[in-house]
Order: C-alpha cells, then sequence, then structure tokens
C-alpha cells in the first residue's frame, strides 16, 4: 500500500512538473514573440546585441539549426514512408484476404473463393462485363543492389492481365505489359533503378527460369514501384504454391462508397472465409511499425541533440547576460521592469531559435523528393520511398527550435531580471 | 540648504536615521549608521569621503536601488523605503535621473536612442520624445552627434549624453556617482560646468559622490562622510580651505 501510494504521489509530481513546463514554454514563446508590443525595451537592443555578439549567437544559431534539421528530416522520413504506403491503396479498392491474415504473405484465397466473391454487389466491372478483379500471388527474390552489389529482397507479384484497370494510378512508362502465360516482367521505376539487370530488354534468372523485362512501370511513388510484376499463374507454379491459390485479391468497386456493401455480402457469406478492408486501409497499417520506429528512433536522436542545443543557447544567452550584466542593470536602475528585462532576453532567445529554426528548415529541404529505401517487416522486401518534406512537417521543425529558445532564454532571462541593481551596477 | 541634523522640515529630500548594514559571514558590516539628511529643491551637493565610507551606498538608497536596514527616506512626499520592488521602479523611473562614473551607455544604441531609453517608459508619442531627446541633446551640446554610437564619441561626449539621458524625462533630482572619475580635466571641467548649469538655469537638484576636491567645489555644499556618518558640513568655501580629503 505505501508503495501504491508513493506511486501516486510520484506520478501527480511528475504531471505537476510537465504541466509547469507545457505552462513556461507555452507562455514563453508567447510572451517573447509578443516582446516587441508589450516590452519596454526596444526591439533595436535585441538585433543590436546579437550582431554585436555575433560569433557566440553564429554558434547557437547552428546548434539548434542542427536539431532542427536532424528532427524534420526524421519526420520527413516517417512521413514519406507512411505516405508511399498510404499511396498504394485506392479508396475504391477492396483488398480481400483469408480471414486472420494480417499481410498478403500470409494469405490464402482458392479461385473458388473468388469466384463467389467477385459475383457480390458492389464489385466494378469492365466494358466486357466481366468483374474488375486481381488475384494476386507475392513472393521475395534476391537481387543486387545497384548502389552496393549486395542482395536485397526484391517483392515479385503476379498479378492479372487486367490489373491496370484495377490500378489505375498504375502506368507503363515505357515497354509494353507482360504477355499472359509468358516469363515476361514489367518493373517498377524503382525498382528498375535499383537493382542490377532490372532494365527494359534484359534478361534475369530467378525461380528456375529466364524472365524478360518487357516494361517499367510508373506506379506514382507507391510501394509498387519498388515491385515486380509478371503473370500470377506463372509466378504460382515457379513459387511452388498449390495451383489455383492466390494470397490476395483486390477488386475494383463501383465507387468508394460500394465498400461497406461489398464488405457485408462478403463477410456475411459462410461459404466465404474472407476478411475484407479497403486497400488504403491495408497499406496504412502495414505503414504503422514503420513510421513509429524511424519516429521513435528519430524522435530520441532529436532529442538527445536538442538536449544539447538547449544548452548551447544558455550558454549563449548566460554569457549575453554576463557580458551585459551592467547595460541590463543600467535599464533597471533608468526604470525598465524585471518583467520587461525578461521580455527582451526571450525575445532575443527566440530570435536566434527562429532564426535556427528556419535555417534548419532550409538545409532538410533539399531532400525533399530525395528516394532511399528501407526494408519492409510486413513483406520482407526492399521499400524505396522518398523524403516527403511538407509545410506542417517545417512548421512543426520551427515549433521545436522556439521550445529550445525558450528553454535556453528562460533562465538567463530570469537571472538578468533579478540580479541585485546595485550590485551589477559596480560589474566592470 | 542642506542639513544634516534631521530636523528640518518641508525639504525635497528627507533622509531620517538611515542605517545600512552588511553581513560579510559571521560578520556585521555597518556601512551607514543613523544618516540624518535634508536636502532642498534646486540643492546642488557634493559628498566626499574616503573608498569604503558609505558614499555609494547612500546614492543607491536615495536612488531607490538599494534597501536600508532601518530608518527611511521621503523623496517630494514619497516615502521609498517601503515601495514594493514594482512600485519602486516606478518610481526611479519618474523622480531619479542616474549619472554614473563609467557613463553606461548601451554601446549598441545611437547617442538618440540611448537618451531616449527613459522616456520610452512614459506615454509619449515618438514625436514628443523626439522633441524631448533632441532638446536634452542640445542642452549638453551634442545635438549634432545624436546618431553616434558611445564608442565613436570621447569620453567628455559620453558622459554629456549620459547626462542629457539623465535629465530627458525631467526627473525630480539627479544622482551623480563619480561623474568626472574617468575624465580627463578639460572633459571634467566641461562635465561639472554642464552639472552647474543645470542647478544655476534649469533649477535641478544634484547629489553627487566625488573623491575631487575640485569637482567638490563647483557643488554648492559639500558633506563630507567617514565610517557610514556625515561628520562635516559646510558651505564651498570652507570644504576648500578645509581640504577635504
Amino acid at each position: 500500500m505505501p508503495a501504491k501510494i508513493f506511486l501516486g504521489a510520484l506520478i501527480t509530481i511528475v504531471a505537476i512538473a510537465a504541466l509547469l513546463l507545457l505552462l513556461v514554454i507555452v507562455g514563453g514563446i508567447i510572451a517573447g514573440l509578443l516582446a516587441p508590443l508589450i516590452g519596454s525595451v526596444p526591439v533595436s537592443y535585441n538585433f543590436r546585441s546579437l550582431r554585436a555578439r555575433w560569433s557566440s549567437s553564429v554558434v547557437a544559431i547552428l546548434g539548434i539549426a542542427g536539431t532542427v534539421g536532424v528532427f524534420v528530416a526524421m519526420l520527413s522520413l516517417a512521413h514519406g514512408f507512411r505516405a508511399t504506403l498510404v499511396a498504394s491503396g485506392s479508396a475504391d479498392n477492396a483488398l480481400v484476404m483469408r480471414a486472420g491474415s494480417t499481410s498478403e504473405m500470409m494469405g490464402g484465397i482458392t479461385l473458388d473463393s473468388i469466384r463467389v466473391m467477385q459475383d457480390k454487389p458492389g464489385v466494378a466491372r469492365d466494358a466486357n462485363g466481366a468483374p474488375l478483379v486481381t488475384q494476386e500471388v507475392v513472393g521475395v527474390i534476391p537481387l543486387p543492389l545497384i548502389r552496393t552489389g549486395s542482395d536485397a529482397n526484391v517483392q515479385v507479384r503476379g498479378v492479372s492481365s487486367n490489373v491496370l484497370q484495377i490500378r489505375k494510378f498504375v502506368k507503363l512508362e515505357r515497354g509494353r505489359m507482360f504477355t499472359p502465360g509468358l516469363n515476361e516482367i514489367v518493373v517498377g521505376k524503382n525498382a528498375a533503378s535499383t537493382y542490377q539487370g532490372l532494365t527494359l530488354g534484359n534478361t534475369i534468372n530467378f525461380g528456375g527460369g529466364h524472365w524478360r523485362v518487357v516494361g517499367i512501370f510508373d506506379a506514382g511513388g507507391s510501394a509498387f514501384d519498388s515491385e515486380v510484376w509478371c503473370d500470377q499463374r506463372i509466378l504460382n507454379q515457379v513459387l511452388q504454391r498449390p495451383p489455383n491459390v492466390f494470397q490476395s485479391a483486390t477488386v475494383h468497386l463501383t465507387s468508394p462508397a460500394a465498400f461497406q456493401q461489398f464488405k457485408d455480402a462478403v463477410t456475411s457469406d459462410p461459404s466465404l472465409n474472407l476478411e475484407v478492408q479497403r486497400e488504403v486501409d491495408y497499406y496504412a497499417n502495414q505503414s504503422s511499425t514503420m513510421t513509429r520506429l524511424i519516429t521513435v528512433l528519430g524522435g530520441l536522436v532529436a532529442l538527445i541533440m536538442a538536449i544539447g542545443a538547449v544548452f548551447g543557447a544558455l550558454n549563449t544567452m548566460y554569457s549575453a547576460v554576463s557580458e551585459r550584466g551592467r547595460e541590463i542593470a543600467t535599464m533597471r536602475a533608468l526604470g525598465f521592469s524585471s518583467w520587461s528585462v525578461i521580455l527582451s532576453f526571450l525575445f532575443e532567445s527566440l530570435l536566434i531559435s527562429l532564426l535556427a529554426g528556419i535555417l534548419g528548415c532550409l538545409a532538410v529541404l533539399p531532400l525533399n523528393g530525395w528516394t532511399t529505401s528501407t526494408m519492409n517487416f510486413q513483406t520482407f522486401s526492399n521499400l524505396a520511398f522518398a523524403f516527403k518534406v511538407t509545410f506542417d512537417l517545417l512548421l512543426a521543425g520551427v515549433a521545436f527550435a522556439l521550445i529550445m529558445g525558450v528553454l535556453g532564454g528562460i533562465l538567463p532571462a530570469l537571472r538578468a531580471a533579478t540580479r541585485p541593481v546595485a550590485v551589477a551596477l559596480r560589474e566592470l | 540648504m542642506v542639513s544634516v541634523d534631521g530636523g528640518k522640515s518641508g525639504s525635497l529630500i528627507q533622509v531620517r536615521e538611515l542605517d545600512k548594514t552588511y553581513r560579510r559571514g559571521n560578520e556585521d558590516i555597518h556601512v551607514l549608521q543613523g544618516l540624518n539628511l535634508d536636502v532642498d529643491q534646486g540643492d546642488f551637493v557634493a559628498f566626499m569621503g574616503p573608498s569604503g565610507s558609505g558614499k555609494t551606498t547612500m546614492l543607491n538608497l536615495l536612488g531607490g536601488l538599494d534597501v536600508p536596514t532601518r530608518g527611511s527616506v521621503t523623496v517630494a512626499g514619497d516615502e521609498i523605503t517601503h515601495m514594493s520592488r514594482g512600485k519602486l521602479t516606478e518610481w526611479r523611473a519618474r523622480h531619479v535621473g542616474f549619472i554614473f562614473q563609467m557613463y553606461n551607455l548601451i554601446p549598441v544604441l545611437t547617442a538618440f536612442q540611448n537618451v531616449e531609453l527613459p522616456l520610452l517608459l512614459t506615454k509619449l508619442s515618438k514625436a514628443e520624445r523626439r522633441k524631448h531627446v533632441e532638446a536634452a541633446l542640445a542642452i549638453v551640446g551634442l545635438a549634432d552627434r545624436m546618431h553616434h554610437f558611445p564608442r565613436q564619441l570621447s569620453g567628455g561626449q559620453e558622459q554629456r549624453v549620459a547626462i542629457a539621458r539623465a535629465i530627458v524625462a525631467d526627473p525630480t533630482f539627479l544622482l551623480c556617482d563619480e561623474p568626472t572619475g574617468d575624465l580627463d580635466r578639460k572633459s571634467a571641467d566641461e562635465v561639472m560646468e554642464l552639472l552647474r548649469r543645470l542647478v544655476d538655469e534649469y533649477g535641478k537638484t544634484v547629489l553627487m559622490v566625488t573623491h575631487d576636491p575640485v569637482v567638490a567645489r563647483i557643488a554648492k555644499q559639500t558633506l563630507h562622510m567617514e565610517k557610514g556618518v556625515l561628520v562635516e558640513a559646510g558651505a564651498r568655501q570652507e570644504v576648500v580651505s578645509g581640504g577635504a580629503s
């Protein structure tokens, strides 16, 4: 019981401390930024003081800018990863897998089930009245990376020949679609630029066969850009999977609104043991683990750097207070209040951090669109994705910089405002 | 006329039984002991005395920069020793003009901006502030240097800018702590002449701490301080003949 009371008290104290810290940060940022309006000390004093002490100002700016750069880069990496996977789904497509499967790799749907499912309401049809369904088989094959020469897993997807009518955002950039029944592959543009041998007209070997690259497709920056597609029947044989069993089926719906009707029809059919989800939700879920990992790891790195940057800002502002002890005392002797002095120093600290935040954001802007790749733990294949530096992330970066600024400025500002004037006036 | 016996009433500045004690380790250091002082409007008083005699401490107490251990300071009817820190800050802005030995100008601001500082605490408009600053700089003879930074001015000019800053808000009295202590004789003479004009022509009240008997001679009266006690008072001639230390 005493342990519980102790834990409760500890949690309460931590919560109160966190609340106070939040108040200091928010209040400090608001008050500091409003200093030119509500403070008495002229802001030209701050601008010119920064310029006069340019070397220490530059050090503090670079420290915070570096931290902001890492922070925004990590977030844009996570954002890019998530965006890549989310872009892989369409709102008017439904992904069907065996009930209980958490990914396509674990799925298994029979051809009979697909035939029943494709007659359900909500399924779109082509001009000939054929249902727009692609039954798919997925696997991974090792291919050497262009950059390092070492092997990495590439996701190979066996698809139906009507796949481009279902995934309408996928466009053939060069060459042509594979011919059903032949050992031909079409390659996503990121896969083509990442792995050796995936050039148009080239032949590669996998699964005991020779495969000719007949087309390069652009899947709009989605995960499919990292894949190799071929005829699902051929791939099924190559991977020695049971005949007429697929891992997933993607259904093009008559409209996004038709999803619920289709889902209800499938899941209420006792002859089908299938799970239906929006394609976009499936890929969003797939991205969550890696997104969380990048965000947490990136956040940790940024946090450690932020602590260093806050100390840098603290050092700069403390030395500013120390160097200008007599100036501050003179102002206070003239009648400037402690509050004015606090506002003035907070403003100066926020000015440093704002400049640093903007600099850090500008530094990571060139990363926008830069493609990198990592292992997708859901499919065990390599996934290429691009950094996405969005306006929101840039705002978050500037806000992060301001938080560092207020934390680095508040204590020196308090020191400047509370030092006995008579003592400070005697300083040389 | 200045009085140190504490019996006078109706003067501008009244100091009664003022004590200031600092504690250093286990030892109490009595810097000021039972100080009484009366200063009238338009007085120009010099305080002399050896280092550590309590002159600057007294100036700090009169200017509301420090609080006494005991006693009271009343200026123009305001008893300042019991004011809160915030009130005291406001009071200083309204009533006291400070002139320091090292001028204490803000190095990153121009002469104009330095002089304008006390006016930023008033409700004057920008145009009115400009008018006041130009007038103050004209009084000290530096109207043509208003856009210069302190580093571009001589020591004497810096001190004159500081004097302009001290008078710009028309304070009740001026406190000068060794105003010529860092100046050559010629500049010191110019500064003292300026202070004398402020008293004679503008009716200002000036209290000045100095080590320099030549400077003290410019004041109307000189008080001598020793070990925290005002021990001597006299008119200008007496001080000169008495050879204050």
